[in-house]
């Protein structure tokens, strides 16, 4: 059986170093670690933004292969930037990221963005425009979703609403997400498993349990469980 | 875009090509009555090229201003204020020298160079997402030099008669010209019309940010080169036959993202027929000039297109401010 996600030797010039990174079956992943580990590179040469080296498959299919149209349909990149260059609708921005004749999936309406979907985006909070741009990526049913920082400038209820949507996204519908989160508690009781980046490479893989709880966090981040939350090791 | 919107902008430039060919109506009309050979020679001679060349050079400033501003994701990006009908001057005015100015292929070829010339420096100098300060000046930088240069070239004329062919030239004019350099200008300008047209998906996913655009599947290092390329060769083959002509590109796709709902890659194709319509519109003024003061085209763009950038940069202030 082919894996749902198979991609090897990723790398890209002085950001990210041969990385493989295999997802047996549709699920969330959460790339964890400290500001400049390669989490955003990771997900760069997934979605091969940049020209990384290596190859990704997608239910054994491979994204270069396809036009504009399947891409689309194949994987979504959210960047962690929240401003556009130009000021178009937030219906359009959604619009944007559809295939050519395609509706976008009704599971947006999980993101509440209907109330200002004729509103400019630049006229609209950075949170909003989040919940604009997540709706984007989500709604041409994409198989993979990758997202940077899809929690960064929402508040704790919407942040939770974003993760159960998620959740619900890979279980129900089968789609795989790959996700770099700051908020390791969000991480931890959300996702199937993290990925902990140090130095441009994956330092450590595993359940969130055995990877908070162990040794890494200590060594990447120098960061530990303390008797009030995560401190300063 | 409605099909409506598309009509009514039609309908405009089949408008405007009538009014162009039939204005001075009056003088036509007794021509037309005492000698049909002769007043139809006029309307197809002179008045055709003229009507041709207000349509086609102002469809391509306004396609490639479209084009270069969701290229730069910057309002405020288009061929002039980025020197690049500056560079295509230039160039032409040096190749004038060497192969004169009967030859329209040397001097289309010079033209295009200046252009592609001007384009590329501008990219290496503002980078290619450019701050809308950045741009500009690096934009005034190449219009200023490639504007001394010109002067330099004038005051280096190898003979008066050259000088004075030069300057009129710069001035920007669609008098006179022929039928043949009518086509000699507006074939290439259809061509990059067309060709920019097609590359509206990509730019328009461009504004999702360069990031989305390339998880798409759209190269963006190509995807430069060839609106670059493809401006320079429509732009430059204009300016070749009628001298830079200001402000069109900058306008026109400003009227057509409204259109669009802001899209700035769909807005290729309504910025082309909003900007021969006001090319057209442009030297139809130039006619209200009384009787053998024509006025030059360039100077009543530049007239109508200044106080709408002044206005546009004051606008952007509020904005900023806010």
């Amino acid at each position: 059986m082919t894996a749902f996600l198979d991609a090897t030797g990723l790398s890209l010039p002085g950001r990210l170093a041969a990385t493989d990174l295999k997802m047996e079956r549709p699920a969330l992943v959460c790339l964890v670690g400290p500001n400049g580990s390669g989490k955003t590179s990771l997900l760069h040469a997934l979605a091969r933004i940049g020209g990384p080296a290596g190859a990704v498959r997608v239910e054994g299919q491979d994204p270069e292969r396809l036009g504009p149209d399947g891409r689309k349909r194949l994987l979504a990149y959210l960047g962690a930037g929240r401003e556009l260059p130009w000021p178009l609708a937030a219906r359009d921005v959604i619009a944007l990221g559809l295939p050519a004749g395609a509706v976008a999936d009704p599971v947006i309406e999980a993101l509440a963005t209907a109330e200002f979907a004729d509103r400019r985006v630049d006229r609209l909070s950075t949170g909003e425009r989040s919940r604009i741009l997540l709706a984007r990526a989500v709604a041409p049913a994409p198989r993979l979703l990758l997202l940077d920082e899809p929690a960064a400038n929402l508040d704790p209820a919407w942040q939770l609403r974003l993760m159960t949507l998620l959740r619900r996204l890979v279980v129900a519908r089968g789609i795989g997400v790959v996700a770099a989160l700051h908020d390791l508690d969000l991480a931890a009781r959300f996702a199937d498993r993290l990925v902990l980046m140090e130095g441009g490479r994956i330092a450590a893989e595993g359940a969130a349990a055995e990877l908070l709880d162990g040794p890494h966090l200590r060594l990447v981040f120098g960061i530990e469980r303390g008797t009030e939350g995560w401190e300063l090791a | 875009m409605s099909a409506r919107l598309w009509l009514l902008l039609a309908a405009g430039f089949l408008l405007l090509l009538a009014a162009s060919l039939a204005t001075p109506w009056r003088q036509l009309a007794v021509l037309l009555a005492s000698d049909r050979a002769l007043g139809l020679a006029v309307v197809v001679q002179l008045r055709l090229p003229r009507a041709l060349l207000a349509l086609g050079y102002g469809a391509v400033l306004g396609a490639s201003g479209a084009a270069i501003q969701a290229l730069f994701a910057n309002p405020l990006a288009s061929p002039d204020l980025t020197g690049t009908t500056g560079g295509a001057a230039l160039g032409a005015v040096l190749a004038a020298y060497i192969f004169g100015f009967s030859g329209p292929i040397g001097l289309t070829a010079g033209a295009v160079l200046g252009a592609l010339g001007a384009l590329g420096l501008l990219l290496g100098l503002a980078g290619r997402r450019a701050e809308a300060a950045t741009l500009l000046l690096a934009g005034l930088a190449i219009s200023a030099l490639a504007g001394a240069l010109t002067t330099v070239a004038l005051a280096l004329a190898p003979s008066p008669f050259a000088f004075y062919d030069a300057y009129e030239w710069l001035m920007g004019s669609l008098v006179d010209r022929s039928l043949g350099q009518a086509a000699f200008a507006c074939v290439p300008a259809l061509a990059a019309i067309l060709l920019l047209a097609r590359l509206a998906p990509a730019l328009d996913s461009l504004a999702l940010g360069e990031e989305a655009a390339q998880a798409f599947g759209y190269r963006l290092g190509r995807l430069r080169t060839w609106v670059v390329c493809v401006s320079a060769v429509g732009v430059g083959a204009c300016v070749a036959v009628c001298g830079a002509i200001g402000f069109v590109g900058l306008v026109a796709p400003i009227f057509a993202r409204r259109l669009t709902r802001g899209h700035p890659g769909r807005a290729i194709l309504p910025a082309a027929l909003i900007g021969g319509c006001l090319l057209t519109a442009a030297d139809l003024a130039t006619r209200a000039a009384p009787i053998g003061r024509g006025l030059p085209i360039g100077v009543v763009t530049a007239l109508l297109g200044a106080p709408f950038f002044l206005w546009l940069v004051v606008r952007m202030r509020w904005s900023l401010a806010r």
